[in-house]
């Protein structure tokens, strides 16, 4: 039995008594005196050359306050790609530059190219409407397919990259020949083109940011939705306005979700700030939901061609993949790393397959950038194998669950080292596949297929066995792999004098439930009751410098950061207890918040010692600072591996195409659990997405690069009625071996493992109901789709 | 959204009085129009509310007629005609949230003639007249194709009589997003014959399909319409479904209506 509020206790989310009942403060809730309104002006069209912005009759108009084009931007610098990657030829990638506001051309419909700010937002809307309409663009060629985009070299996002290829990266190059040589020979070879669809990340929240200045002291403060308020401080002091670090506070107040799209810095902070500089007044700039749509940073967007090389027992020979990346306009801050690092590395899946080449092209387009979202990457790698395995396993009449066995990684074979550069350091795959079986009743799947038959509706049967690479961290390897940040994290544990604790963390919680959690461990590892512990995150003036929250890393980094932080303020209440007991350190044992002398019953309480701390009466100062306060950084050995078995149930009414999920069951390998209640609700909730992303979204751009899915009215989000009854187990735990926790991560998981899964299922779904033509059907499996796949017979 | 004047009369006369300025539009649950101005893709000057018209608001029962006001909100259709007219009763139950039920109304709905809408499939089906402040409008008049109706600028919609059928029911296939119909059928049966209106396929908006009809009312059976289809040509194709998909699911849901309406 955990502990009440302790660690693996079940504890209700305590932030969510402020979210659920309004008293939240998210960025566009603060009022500051004499704040001003933003406006921006958006391209119209795809892509366009600017000739002429006439700002007169705009900043004649009432309120106006102040107007901002490229123009006022172009000496500063732009917004970098957080990774470099070399194509196969060694060469670096074309990193053109992104400025603050569109200079010269507009590259993407939403692409900001003016700002106007007012005395109201209705005088900076009129305002920005009037510039708008002075605003001449000349309308170029839209670039929009990625297959075109490469193919005619005429017409170029950026004028200076001919072919609009960021780069063409091989991984690993060298294996490149073996693995083509293992294709001319193998027994049976399955080939598989698939999409992975783009999505609009949609946070609750839109993206929202105020810039303050302060000229007494020569200070900026910039308050925005942000999921890593020092990594954003970072690019606007570092790269972008060149404001001393020091001198620029990022606060990232209540966030209402992120999913990846606000990790990255975006212009509309940049222009707040400058804006805020020159009026000497907050200038605020909330998000519409049709900028949002518009300007956020997309996710995935891959068109792939995966072949599978296998022994006709289906024994896996190698993988090969041919990727198009789809970058948008601009490199944002992760863009680059997305399609690489973070898909390729995962493109042997959990298989003791050993030859593995993969191919990424990835190309600029007028569209709006692309960039990490909930699983960045993994999915895609996801996808790709589960689908080419499912239809193999059709091909040669293989059972799909014999083929997963066959050729999963024993667990006896950790650390495993896999052909594509990753070092698996635990699981236990063959067990969340078993526990997967069990949870679905596979025994009675016939008779519920028998059953959906008689209502006139085809079920299928869906299986993904995924895993991913989470914990986004180790230094020196992301360094190696091309990364141009650290991605260690911070701590700092202090002790105030009247026992209570403050934890800052550079995790960002934008509804993970940090708040709660780190909470728990706190309290189980000092023996102190869970409700005198706050978490602080989300200010640069108060927490030390963190990477902030994405890739599933803010238990498994941020968390193990305050795990050693705990160990210093042990290490240093032993001292404490030393002198207050009069013994030797090494006699003092700590436990259940109790400091005290081995074999005696001399004991002070963790109380008593915080006290004493800040009460340093007849202290040896020269061998005992005052204070009860520490600060670690962490930076892992490796990545951490979840992995999962889903299976999902689906049924097809053949007469409309339309889909519903029936039945969805999780096995996951988490490693060890903190918080259960927690850890459910982050796979209900990736699962949804991923069943958002198998079954509804469809982020489409038209020949012009017009969004056509640009409201809700057209993108369609996963609603309740979308989506089953989970059931949701973790009970298979092999714990990370090299963080102190032993946790691996679980908030990307159900988004990575759940599309293949509800995808494989539709394809069960029809070849059971004798449309057996059908192999593949591109996400979103929408009812149109379905139907028309029906059709071609 | 642009600055706007705004009048809540509570009388009829007052409202077409108010109406006869310039730039006025009527504003009933705003469901509809309020989205479009706040997008400033409309700018009406001056906005004439019509929910605060006791007149308009209510559903009666006039022997086998039901007259619903044009104000009445969606989510008290749903449940005070449920007795008398189930499916119609149905569809305004089904349409959007309960947000969008409490504020929009059948005039706003017939007014604005979406060529996705539910209401429109219900008036047609049921041969609905539409009562104006000046004249009364049969439903196979007044709708006269997408966003388009026979009203006048100006004419207000004060009520719709809907004759109450023998059985009737309306099956909506749901566009995944907005979940307006991405193709809807409304199947009606009276005394002297059976009445199909469909919504969300066609480019002209909301229209009978007369074979069907035919087809009913020699057997209204699933089966008698068995063979029967309508072409694509002319159907509307979108992110959500080609014509094609469209003209079939026009079949489908009609199939599915007659069984619902027994
Ligand atoms: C999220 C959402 C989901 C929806 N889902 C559906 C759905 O599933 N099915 C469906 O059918 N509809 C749906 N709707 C539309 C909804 O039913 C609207 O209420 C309806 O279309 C318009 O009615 P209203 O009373 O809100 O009209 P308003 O928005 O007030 O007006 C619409 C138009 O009609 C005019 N008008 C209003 N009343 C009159 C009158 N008495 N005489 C003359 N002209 C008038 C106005 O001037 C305006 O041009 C949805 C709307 C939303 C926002």
């Amino acid at each position: 039995m955990p502990k009440d509020g302790g660690i693996g206790a079940s504890t209700k989310r305590r932030e969510d008594i402020r979210f659920l009942t309004g008293r939240g403060v998210y960025t566009d809730d603060l009022n500051l005196h004499g704040q001003t309104f933003a406006v921006f002006c958006r391209s119209t069209v795809a892509h366009g050359k600017i000739v002429s912005i006439d700002t007169s009759a705009t900043e004649a108009m009432p309120g106006v306050l102040a107007v901002f084009t490229g123009e006022d931007f172009k000496d500063v610098g732009g917004n970098p790609a957080g990774w470099l990657i070399n194509s196969r030829d060694g060469t670096p990638m074309r990193e053109p530059k992104r400025p603050v506001l569109a200079h010269g051309k507009v590259r993407h419909v939403g692409d900001a190219y003016a700002a106007v700010v007012a005395e109201t937002y209705a005088q900076a809307k009129d305002a920005a409407e009037q510039l708008a309409a002075d605003t001449v663009i000349d309308e170029l060629p839209a670039i929009v397919d990625m297959k075109a985009a490469v193919a005619d070299p005429s017409n170029r996002v950026h004028d200076e990259i001919p072919d609009n290829l960021c780069f063409d990266w091989g991984w690993i190059e060298d294996n490149r020949a073996a693995v083509d040589e293992v294709f001319k020979s193998a027994p049976h070879v399955t080939t598989l083109e698939l999409v992975n669809n783009r999505l609009v990340p949609n946070a609750m929240e839109p993206r929202a940011s105020i810039g303050e200045y302060f000229p007494g002291t020569g200070d900026y403060k910039l308050t925005t939705t942000s999921q890593n308020p020092h990594l954003t401080r970072l690019l606007i002091a570092a790269f972008v306005m060149g404001i001393p670090e020091n001198k620029l506070q990022v606060v990232a107040p209540d966030v209402g979700g992120g999913f990846g799209s606000k990790i990255y810095h975006y212009g509309e902070e940049a222009v707040v700030l400058a804006a805020a500089k020159k009026l000497k007044r907050p200038v605020r700039w909330t998000a519409e939901r049709s900028e949002s749509f518009l300007s956020d940073a997309h996710g995935r967007d891959h068109v792939t061609k995966i072949e599978l090389a296998c022994e006709k027992d289906g024994t896996f020979l190698a993988f090969r993949t041919e990727t198009l990346a789809n970058v948008g306009a601009y490199l944002s801050n992760f863009s680059t790393a997305t399609p690489t690092f973070l898909h390729g590395t995962l493109m042997a899946g959990p298989y003791k397959v050993p030859k593995v080449y993969v191919n990424v092209k990835t190309v600029f387009t007028n569209t709006a950038p692309v960039d990490a979202y909930r699983g960045a990457g993994r999915p895609e790698a996801t996808f790709s194998l589960e689908r080419v395995i499912d239809k193999m396993c059709r091909e040669l009449g293989l059972d799909q669950f014999e083929v997963r066995r066959k050729n999963f990684i024993t667990p006896d074979m950790y650390p495993y080292t896999t052909p594509v550069g990753l070092v698996y350091d635990t699981g236990n795959y063959h067990a969340t596949l078993d526990k997967a079986l069990e949870m679905t009743d596979l025994a009675g799947f016939e008779a519920r297929a028998a059953e959906a038959k008689s209502r006139g509706k085809l079920r299928g049967l869906g299986l993904s066995t995924w895993i991913e690479a989470c914990g986004i961290a180790p230094s020196n390897l992301v360094g190696v792999l091309g990364s141009r940040v650290g991605l260690y994290d911070a701590a700092t544990v202090r002790v105030n004098a009247t026992g209570n604790i403050s934890v800052m963390t550079g995790a960002h919680s934008h509804g993970q439930g940090h708040e709660t959690v780190f909470a728990q461990i706190v309290a189980e590892k000092l023996g102190v009751d869970a409700n005198s512990v706050e978490i602080v995150h989300g200010d640069t003036a108060k927490i030390p410098f963190g990477m902030g929250s994405y890739g599933s890393r803010s238990l498994a980094v941020c968390g193990s950061a305050i795990d050693r932080a705990m160990g210093k303020i042990i290490a240093k209440g032993k001292k404490i207890a030393a002198h207050m007991l009069e013994a030797a350190e090494g006699d003092i044992e700590f436990k259940d918040g109790t400091f005290s002398v081995a074999g005696t019953d001399k004991a002070k309480t963790f109380g008593e010692i915080a006290f004493s701390a800040y009460v340093p009466h007849n202290y040896p100062l020269e061998t005992l600072e005052p204070g009860l306060e520490e600060t670690a950084f962490y930076d892992p050995g490796n990545f951490t591996y979840p992995a999962g078995a889903y299976l999902c149930e689906v049924e097809v009414d053949p007469d409309t195409g339309k889909v519903q999920v029936v039945a969805f069951h999780c096995a996951d390998d988490f490693g060890n659990i903190m918080n259960p209640l927690i850890v459910e609700g982050q796979v209900h909730g990736g699962v949804g997405q991923g069943i958002g992303q198998a079954l509804c979204e469809n982020t489409s751009y038209d020949e012009n690069g017009q969004l056509t899915s640009a409201s809700f009215m057209d993108y369609a989000m996963p609603r309740a009625d979308d989506v089953p009854f989970y059931n949701v187990d973790y009970s298979c735990q092999t714990p990370c071996t090299h963080n102190p926790l032993g946790v691996k991560g679980c908030g990307e998981a159900g988004a990575i493992g759940s599309p293949p899964a509800v995808v494989n299922a539709v394809i069960d779904a029809l070849h059971r109901g004798g449309y057996d033509h059908v192999t593949h059907i591109d996400m979103p499996v929408s009812p149109a789709r379905v139907w028309a796949a029906m059709q071609k017979h | 959204m642009y600055n706007f004047d705004f009048v809540k009369p509570a009388t009829l006369d007052e409202a077409v009085a108010a109406l006869g300025g310039e730039d006025a539009q009527p504003l009933s649950g705003g469901q509809t129009l309020l989205p479009s101005m706040k997008q400033r893709l409309n700018a009406p000057g001056v906005l004439i509310s019509l929910t605060g018209i006791a007149a308009l608001k209510g559903v009666k029962l006039e022997g086998r007629t039901l007259v619903i006001g044009a104000a009445t909100p969606h989510a008290v259709v749903a449940t005070e005609a449920a007795s008398v007219y189930p499916a119609l009763a149905a569809l305004a139950g089904g349409i959007g949230d309960p947000a969008v039920r409490n504020r929009g109304t059948i005039g706003g709905s017939l007014a604005n003639n979406d060529p996705s809408a539910c209401y429109p499939a219900a008036a047609l089906g049921s041969g609905a007249t539409i009562v104006t402040n000046t004249r009364e409008i049969a439903a196979d008049d007044f709708f006269t194709g997408m966003f388009e109706t026979a009203l006048e600028q100006g004419e207000i919609i004060t009520a719709v009589k809907f004759p109450v059928p023998e059985k009737a029911a309306y099956l909506k296939f749901q566009q995944p997003a907005s979940r307006f119909a991405l193709t809807g059928a409304y199947v009606a049966k009276y005394q002297d014959g059976v009445r199909v209106a469909i919504t969300g396929a066609s480019e002209g908006g909301v229209f009978r399909w007369t074979e069907a009809e035919e087809a009913l009312n020699r057997s209204f059976t699933a089966e008698a319409l068995n063979g029967l289809s309508l072409p694509a040509e002319g159907m509307m194709g979108d992110l959500h479904g080609t014509p094609a998909y469209r003209a079939h699911l026009c079949a489908v849901m009609t199939r599915r209506a007659v069984t619902a309406a027994g």
